[in-house]
């Protein structure tokens, strides 16, 4: 008899409705989405603050060169004692005191230069400073060995290699970065849907055997049935809750983005920076233009499979063994010990998908882990949009297989002895023993 | 073919500890089985692989004649000692869901739970949370849900525990009534007034053996010692006391009629009948008490145990 299909209902249903599992459904992307609001209302607040620096220059060759904009005024100063334009500007409540000392030679200026402050200015506010310096600083040099500017401005020249691969598909960095985007969040999606429904599942089998209704159940159907069944439902909620996650946290997203007028997207989050100064060259259309073509250059119907096949075989692999974990204590407290051994080997994953992917998607570490049955999922969902050659992938996932199908039958074992063990908390020699019965 | 389940020879060892050893019992159709026997002893082994939730290490299981298959677990009926049911869901939703997967279809549940609801007069608990209810409450549903597929075994293991004298009663007469109607049933229990009311065959299993099976009145006449309890009036009771302490093996009595002047238990030897002390008796005083002394099954218990 094939109660599966029962089984799945059930479980589905019981996670759907139950009333936690419904707050966090929707109380979830909202917290999340108010997060960024106030994020990102705070980093406004910091850009919005004005403030004015002023500058003592005793050369009379850089002042000029440093226009107001909209959040900084500079102010100079001329022909004061540097203590006595210390004094002013304490004395107007700048921020700030931008100090040229005199000197004979331009090439020793460079070690003269200041800065007084109350507190000391962000790293942004000091590099756009020496930028401007260094910029007019060089100019005077240039002009000092006769070197005409308008002749350098001209010969300027700019490069943009433009990548192609043997086979003639194009790419370019900002290809890298979206690879990478994609990349990593198939990756972490993996290892966010492990750890959240794995407990969930781990949590439900603790709960048949504090009711004691186990016993009940497994009259009626094999264990194996119930584990399966149960790993199926929890699942299939979970892909419901992920998706009402990205549909409301969309919209939300949007909605907040209108009603307080900040655009969400301009942040300057890290990854924004670092595309920005890979834009750096090009202009905003061209952007756009390098955007959809890098979309579409990404092996989009190769990264879809993938994705399904890697996280079906990486969440079962994982989410048997949480259920394996329930089976064998009696309480969430006695789960600890056994935690471990499963979130080291998903944290390296991530680690490695991080670090060693970004720096060399093809290189020995990256393949090896992407062959590994426990860290492969998330490692090779990093490395595909970089193009894996098929045979990798397919090799990848057979060895995922064996692997799964052997943890669901040891998973099984377990679990088919340690729902009706009571009591006490078993070692793990207990649970080897337990394969045998 | 009589017996509705026969178990051959079978044993089960977890590790290093033998839970059963070659133990067979044969449990005839239409009648209430005692399966009884310590804590630890190996009932609870017993009974999980005859509901295939434990394969045995050797030996056979027999329904009806043929060995067990997946298919039989809606032929039997399971009420395990340790039992519950999922706290968060409703009674009417979740015996459904139970006796679906004892292979009822939804209408035939419902149509059945309702028959059940109505005579146990739970009716308004349909839409009730498991958590909402007592304890004796839900041993209602259990066994509900344990007899609604209308299993051809029924197994009940401390059937009686957590329920008020007016339900245990109420429950008993269900085991009986279902038992007329044709069920057979393995009754596991510590309580022996109830074997006593109830069985008709006992087994008892200590340490993985099975050490005692048969009929309870076949059994009980194993055990009987040849024992009477007597009651007698006389002139003179010291005389009397004596001549008898003479004659048999005497033990002091306690049961309760009219006058006290002897109360004993009188122990015959194998060769003496009944007939032979009424007449010795008769001659020396007034006989108002003459019964033989049956072993309970609680004495049966404990002197199997000890003996062990």
């Amino acid at each position: 008899m094939n109660h599966l299909p029962l089984i799945i209902k059930r479980e589905y249903l019981n996670k759907v409705r139950n009333k936690s599992f419904i707050v966090m459904t929707f109380l979830s992307p909202m917290i999340m989405i108010a997060l960024i609001a106030v994020v990102a209302y705070l980093s406004q607040m910091n850009n919005d603050t004005k403030r004015t620096i002023s500058i003592l220059d005793e050369t009379g060759l850089v002042g000029d060169s440093f226009e107001s904009s909209e959040y900084t005024t500079y102010t100079i100063i001329n022909n004061m004692p540097i203590e006595g334009a210390k004094e002013l500007v304490k004395a107007k409540n700048d921020f700030g005191l931008l100090y040229i000392k005199k000197s004979s030679d331009t090439l020793k200026l460079v070690e003269t230069i200041n800065f007084y402050s109350d507190e000391s200015p962000s790293l942004s506010i000091i590099s756009g400073m020496e930028r401007k310096i260094e910029k007019r600083l060089s100019d005077v040099k240039l002009q000092n060995e006769g070197v005409d500017i308008a002749q350098i401005l001209a010969a300027k020249t700019r490069v943009n290699i433009a990548q192609e691969t043997f086979e003639g598909e194009k790419t370019s960095k900002v290809d890298s970065y979206l690879k990478l985007a994609f990349g990593g969040a198939a990756g972490y999606l993996l290892f966010m849907f492990i750890i959240i429904y794995g407990n969930m599942i781990m949590r439900s089998v603790i709960e048949e055997k504090t009711s004691r209704i186990i016993e009940i159940i497994i009259s009626s159907v094999k264990p194996i049935q119930l584990m399966m069944g149960k790993i199926i439902g929890t699942s299939l909620a979970g892909v419901t809750q992920f998706i009402i996650w990205i549909i409301l946290g969309g919209v939300l997203l949007y909605v907040v983005s209108a009603i307080f007028g900040i655009d969400v997207m301009q942040m300057q989050t890290p990854q924004k920076v670092l595309i920005n100064q890979a834009m750096a060259n090009s202009d905003a259309q061209n952007m756009a233009q390098e955007l959809i073509t890098g979309f579409l250059n990404l092996p989009i119907l190769n990264l879809c499979v993938a994705f399904l096949f890697f996280f079906i075989g990486g969440y079962l692999l994982y989410s048997s063994l949480y259920a394996a974990i329930g089976a064998a204590v009696d309480n969430e407290t006695d789960t600890q010990q056994f935690m471990m051994p499963i979130i080291m080997p998903l944290v390296l994953a991530v680690y490695v998908g991080v670090f060693t992917v970004i720096e060399d998607p093809h290189g020995t570490v990256s393949t090896v882990f992407s062959f590994i049955p426990f860290t492969s999922p998330v490692v090779m969902l990093m490395r595909i949009p970089f193009g894996v050659p098929i045979w990798q992938q397919l090799l990848s996932f057979a060895l995922l297989v064996c692997t799964f199908v052997f943890t669901v039958w040891f998973a099984a074992k377990i679990y088919r002895v340690g729902i009706l063990m009571y009591g006490k908390k078993p070692t793990y020699k207990e649970l080897f023993k337990w394969l045998k019965y | 073919m009589n017996n509705l389940l026969v178990a051959n020879s079978v044993s089960k060892s977890f590790g290093d500890f033998k839970a059963l050893n070659n133990v067979s019992i044969e449990v005839e159709k239409g009648s209430i089985f005692g399966l009884l026997g310590p804590n630890g002893a190996g009932k609870t082994t017993l009974i999980r692989i005859v509901n295939q939730i434990t394969m045995p290490d050797s030996g056979e299981i027999l329904l009806d004649g043929s060995p067990l298959k997946p298919h039989n677990i809606r032929d039997i009926g399971y009420l395990p000692e340790e039992r519950g049911l999922y706290k968060t869901m409703k009674v009417g939703e979740q015996a459904i869901y139970l006796a679906q997967l004892k292979g009822l279809s939804k209408q035939e549940a419902k149509d059945r739970l309702k028959y059940w609801f109505d005579k146990l007069e739970i009716g308004d608990w349909w839409n009730k949370k498991i958590q909402e209810l007592s304890k004796g409450q839900a041993q209602k549903i259990q066994f509900i849900v344990t007899v609604l597929h209308r299993p051809k075994l029924l197994i009940f293991d401390e059937p009686f525990s957590g329920f008020d004298p007016i339900n245990a009663t109420l429950i008993k007469d269900e085991i009986l009534q279902l038992r007329d109607e044709g069920a057979t049933v393995i009754f596991s229990t510590h309580r022996m007034e109830s074997v006593e009311e109830l069985c008709d065959h006992i087994a008892l299993i200590h340490k993985s053996n099975k050490v005692l099976d048969g009929k309870l009145t076949d059994v009980k006449r194993q055990f009987k010692t040849n024992t009477f309890e007597v009651g007698l009036q006389s002139e003179t009771p010291e005389v009397v006391t004596q001549l008898i302490k003479e004659q048999f093996e005497v033990f002091p009595a306690t049961f309760k009629n009219l006058s006290d002047d002897i109360k004993m238990n009188i122990k015959l030897p194998a060769n003496t009948s009944p007939n032979d002390l009424l007449s010795f008796l008769t001659s020396k005083a007034e006989i108002h008490h003459f019964v033989e002394v049956i072993p309970s099954a609680n004495d049966i218990f404990i002197q199997t145990v000890k003996n062990n």
